[in-house]
């Protein structure tokens, strides 16, 4: 192959899926000359499972992806064709919006964006090497990339989004073949050369589902799911996103469909020994759930159409590597799903991803310096983590550059923060998948606030618009102004017993009500609000002079109204955080040579390298016993 | 961390024997110049010619002059088994402070540093030694009065109280891990939503488990108070009800620790006394001994600061006389307190009519009808006649109902009682949320912040200041 030299960027993106989109257009958004190189401009924001995009924790990543100014939330505020708002019968913090997706639009509306991106060029090509230099100080250093063409570019960063294509494999049943996502070709020749320049490449798998042609089911057995009367949409730039289009349909397994699985288990690809990559433990294969939970009766799935001009459906939470003659008869003996018929059938397939320990919390590589990586590549599942960690990856590539500290949100501010803290801090070692749960700060990491915590931040890094900008300060100052009304506008005791009456039928509840007697004659609006059966929208018959307040403002002020004390009792959790956060721990610590630290937490944190006390806290093998010797060391050093 | 380090780890005062305590790489070779053996008035050159935990016996001299400074038992003991996990010598002298004093300066000539307030246990944190409730535990031990006290020191120094506080992390650990899961499923699958009305039923059923358990470790914290500082008993009676003489009777029983005379304010009298291995610390009211006319509401209001922080209160009266106004009076204040609640701990009201060996006069129907449920004992203080019955109702009032006799007692440090009530009023707060079928998040805020409470005691919630709040409190030698 003879090589030849192309043009110098600041910024080379490998992949141009969720991650390597995001990555691309915030470095080019950022200033920076930015190339996206993709095997296929047809899989440029492919979506080759779910067509959704949301749901908990996801969703919440989606509005932090957008109030930092990245693209997600407004592509799918663009595409969506149903939405929803899950758990929106559990509190606030829980609340994670959810939209189904037109697949076709989705992608091409996304390519569309980075075409029309200033300093962005897409380009259709496979890297099949990096250039890496050496240099005897600063050890190793990434310097572009080779394509399978022989073209070279050179680039001051890489960032690497390769997904499920690097070394991917599909397996349905006892076949495999090397492939990619959706019938795409897979990455063999990168992933080669990344084992021979001494990266640890290791084996992950997921699975996707069959899909099968809408006019095929019979709706009539099946339960409709609608999408809310109310959208809010992902992006806080959008006020009003239009209705829903489609609905998407429930129905639930059976015994027959468990039978045919579990006789047939040895069929499938990991049962029959044929894979050994780790899936994804939050999203089980068929398989799977019938092997775990055999007295389970039934197992729900959803019916979801891929897009307004296909007859595609998805079957959300029956992935399966059965055979395809299995596969039939399987899904056809579901309810509503007996004349089936198929578009494409089930599969499960491996790909090569990195230990995210070897990663900074920049994204950067710890050893190969300028090299970021972003998406599956670090071991994460789905579209918005992808996404999430390609805008942290294009903008610390930019920040790079410029020679500017790495952006890294904490764990307080943002899943953002949680995700990247958790996969550079813990690692994984399955498909990682954001949770709710697995943020500590909940109810101030809502999706309804993610403008107020990270806009400003967005802004000043360059990302964030002017316009965003200035609609976030709009929001902030509307949501003020109306707690602060809310919070000054009193009615007596009396107008305010009789209103809790009116509301609330089961009024017995004396000691209840005894609060707003007791406020020495008149009330405030923001005390009655704090009341359980009490809403923005109900407080309107007391509330006579109520000025026009923005949907964001009334929402927002609600919420913080609603649950201050418990907004206030987890800030100061976070202040307790903070405290360990700002701990810095300065880089050349030679933590074997720190007395009364235990062998292995040495080890550990020597590897790792942590920034702050805070994170070498949540590192596994590391004691608080450990952290309270650390503690008095850097005491120590400060001193001196 | 290496320097080595050095304090005087016994109480200042006259005490028979003082203890100056030596930790750090040096500790051996610092010993080595300062002792000479017994009747040979050689020095042991190092620390390696100290046999490990051997006592030898000799003198400290000052190494310049030769001249001895005091007649001395020492030891070494060798890392890592030792109490700060690095070298220690002990040197035993006799208990003055002018011989403490110099013995300590000359350790310092030798290079040692003055160690911190809680360097040493410090240290045997550091290293591993003990974990931060056990500790805690050294102060107890420093402080336990008697041998009861004693006893539950050493209990929670072998890591009993980490170890109950251990087990109810983990049930709350459980809990937390079933209610996030819950958090993660959206509700639109129908059979998850079943599901999480019954997981909060049982849920609330755990947490009141927990919510037990802490109740129990902060009632026996009282107890684990009082037998480590003593019960607080408060003799109050109008003037001439004899009360000095009942005071005497039980000074006279018991053996006494301490007499303290006067006490802090003119007129009170605080003594000691060891009662069946419970140190009690009675305080006799000042204001109602006060015959001094016109100081009638004085006194009354005296008695009420008294009564402050008492676990008992002993009500005297004249068995010989009929109950008067001054009694009443009295009577009042304490019916006042039991009614108010305004009393923090408690605190049992016993009747004591004494002068049971002259005709009763008084009327015992009436006290009960003013008080009650009141116990009734009657004494005589003249002649020792049931005396035996009072301390039966203190030594009950400790125990009683709440903790029998040789228990263990876990806690007995009021900064962890406080965590343990922050605790459990973190989980009263998520049961309550519960209940009320607010949303699980909420609840799930409350049971961390416990979780994390309860890390406080044991040291799993590292908090930045945790170190410093734990060793300044102990004092400088431990």
């Amino acid at each position: 192959m003879s090589l030849c030299e192309m043009k110098q960027y600041d910024v080379i993106v490998v992949g141009a899926g969720h991650a390597g989109c995001e990555a691309g257009l915030a470095a080019a958004r950022m200033g920076k000359e930015t190339l996206v190189l993709t095997i296929s401009l047809e899989a440029v924001a492919m979506m080759p499972c779910n067509p959704s995009i949301g749901g908990t924790g996801k969703g919440q990543l989606v509005k932090e992806i957008d109030a930092l100014g990245g693209e997600m939330g407004l592509n799918i505020d663009k595409t969506f064709i149903q939405s929803r708002m899950l758990n929106a019968a559990k509190g606030p913090a829980v609340h994670s919006p959810r939209a189904q997706a037109d697949k076709q639009r989705y992608h091409e509306e996304m390519k569309h964006t980075l075409e029309k991106q200033e300093n962005l060029d897409l380009r259709q090509g496979e890297a099949v090497d990096l250039l890496i230099e050496e240099d005897a100080k600063v050890g190793r250093r990434v310097a572009g990339v080779i394509l399978k063409s022989g073209a070279v570019y050179k680039g001051k960063t890489v960032v690497l989004a390769t997904g499920t294509y690097l070394n991917g494999c599909v397996h349905v049943s006892d076949s495999s073949w090397s492939g990619g996502p959706s019938g795409m070709t897979a990455s063999l020749a990168l992933a080669e050369k990344l084992t021979e320049k001494g990266f640890a490449l290791r084996k992950f798998k997921t699975g996707t589902p069959a899909r099968v042609l809408a006019y095929t089911l019979d709706y009539s057995k099946l339960q409709e799911q609608k999408g809310d009367d109310e959208i809010v949409p992902f992006s806080f730039m959008n006020d009003d996103v239009g209705g829903n289009r489609r609905s998407c349909h429930l129905t639930w397994t059976n015994a027959e469909a468990h039978r045919i699985v579990a006789e047939n288990i040895e069929k499938t690809a990991p049962y029959g020994g044929h894979t050994t990559g780790v899936g994804p433990r939050y999203c089980l294969s068929i398989e799977d759930k019938v092997s775990r939970f055999p007295d389970r009766e039934r197992h729900q799935l959803f019916l979801e159409p891929e897009g307004l001009s296909t007859e595609e459906v998805y079957i959300q939470g029956m992935s399966t590597s059965l055979p395809e003659d299995i596969q039939v008869a399987f899904y056809r003996s579901i309810e509503g799903l007996e004349n089936a018929a198929f578009s494409r059938y089930a599969y499960s397939i491996e790909y090569d991803c990195l230990d995210p320990l070897s990663l900074s919390g920049s994204l950067e590589h710890r050893e190969v310096e300028n090299l970021f990586c972003a998406g599956q590549i670090n071991g994460t599942s789905g579209y918005e983590e992808a996404a999430a960690q390609g805008l942290i990856a294009g903008i610390n590539a930019a920040r790079k550059i410029d020679g500017k500290e790495a952006f890294v949100p904490d764990r307080s501010e943002a899943y953002i923060g949680v995700l990247i803290d958790d996969l550079v801090t813990k690692g994984t070692d399955e498909p990682y998948r954001i949770m709710t749960s697995r943020a500590e700060f909940r109810l101030i990491l809502r999706q309804d606030n993610a403008d107020l915590r990270l806009t400003e931040k967005g802004y000043r890094l360059g990302l964030a618009t002017r316009e965003r900008y200035e609609r976030y300060l709009e929001n902030k100052r509307g949501t003020e102004r109306e707690m602060k009304r809310l919070e000054t506008t009193f009615v007596t005791a009396q107008a305010a017993e009789r209103f809790l009456e009116q509301i609330d039928s089961r009024s017995e509840n004396e000691s209840g009500n005894a609060g707003a007697r007791k406020q020495g004659g008149k009330t405030s609006l923001a005390q009655l609000l704090k009341r359980p059966e009490v809403t923005y929208d109900n407080l309107a018959a007391l509330d006579e002079n109520r000025p026009t307040v923005s949907r964001y403002a009334r929402r927002q002020a609600e919420i913080q109204i609603k649950y201050e004390g418990y907004i206030d009792k987890q800030n100061k959790r976070i202040e307790q955080f903070k405290k360990l956060e700002n701990k810095r721990i300065p880089s050349d610590v030679d933590y074997e040579q720190l007395r009364g630290l235990r062998l292995e937490a040495a080890q550990k944190l020597n590897d790792l390298r942590p920034k702050s006390v805070g994170q070498a806290s949540r590192i596994s093998g590391v004691s608080p016993a450990d952290i309270n010797v650390l503690l008095i060391h850097l005491t120590r050093m400060d001193g001196k | 961390m290496n320097n080595t380090i050095t304090a005087v780890s016994t109480a200042y005062g006259e005490g028979g024997i003082g203890i100056v305590r030596i930790s750090g790489e040096k500790a051996g070779e610092i010993l080595g110049k300062l002792f000479r053996r017994g009747g040979e008035d050689v020095a042991i050159s190092g620390e390696t010619a100290f046999q490990n935990k051997r006592m030898y016996y000799g003198h400290i001299i000052e190494p310049s002059s030769i001249e001895t400074i005091d007649e001395v038992l020492v030891v070494f003991m060798k890392e890592p088994h030792t109490y700060t996990g690095e070298d220690v010598a002990e040197i035993h002298c006799h208990g003055s402070v002018v011989s403490l004093r110099r013995i300590l300066e000359k350790t310092l000539e030798c290079g040692a540093s003055l160690a911190e307030a809680g360097e040493f246990t410090k240290r045997a944190f550091l290293n591993g030694r003990i974990d931060l409730a056990q500790a805690d535990a050294v102060i107890d031990i420093i402080r336990a009065k008697t041998e009861r006290g004693y006893e539950a020191a050493i209990g929670q120094l072998e890591g009993r109280l980490s170890a109950q506080i251990n087990g109810l992390r983990d049930k709350l650990t459980d809990v937390l891990a079933e209610v996030v899961v819950n958090m993660d499923y959206p509700d639109e699958d129908a059979e998850e939503k079943d599901t999480a009305t019954a997981l909060a039923a049982s849920i609330e059923t755990r947490l009141s488990e927990v919510d037990r358990s802490l109740n129990e470790l902060i009632e026996r914290a009282d107890v684990g108070r009082m037998i480590r500082d003593g019960v607080r008993v408060v003799i109050v009676g109008k003037p001439n009800a004899g009360k000095s003489s009942l005071l005497n009777a039980l000074l006279r029983e018991a053996r006494a620790i301490v007499s303290e005379i006067p006490g802090t304010t003119r007129d009170s009298i605080d003594e000691y006394l060891n009662l069946r291995g419970i140190p009690v610390k009675l305080t006799d009211t000042a204001g109602m001994r006060d015959t001094e006319n016109a100081v009638e509401a004085l006194g009354v209001a005296r008695s009420k600061e008294a009564l402050i922080g008492a676990d008992i209160v002993m009500l005297t009266l004249d068995g010989s006389r009929a109950l008067d106004a001054e009694d009443l009076k009295i009577i009042e204040t304490l019916t006042e307190r039991r009614d108010g609640g305004t009393c923090a701990n408690g605190e049992n009201v016993v009747a004591v009519v004494n002068k049971s060996d002259l005709p009763e006069m008084i009327d015992g129907g009436k006290i009960a009808q003013l008080l009650p449920g009141i116990t009734v004992i009657s004494v005589s203080a003249m002649t020792g006649e049931g005396i035996g019955d009072i301390e039966d109702c203190i030594v009950s009032a400790v125990y009683g109902g709440k903790v029998k006799q040789g228990e263990s007692l876990l806690v007995t440090n009021a900064a962890h009682k406080t965590l343990l009530e922050r605790a459990a009023a973190e989980t009263k707060s998520a049961m309550e949320l519960l209940r009320i079928g607010e949303a699980l998040d909420f609840a799930e805020t409350e049971i961390r912040s416990a979780h994390d409470t309860l890390g406080e005691i044991t040291g799993q919630t590292v908090t930045d200041d945790i170190l410093d709040r734990v060793f300044s409190r102990f004092c400088v030698g431990k």
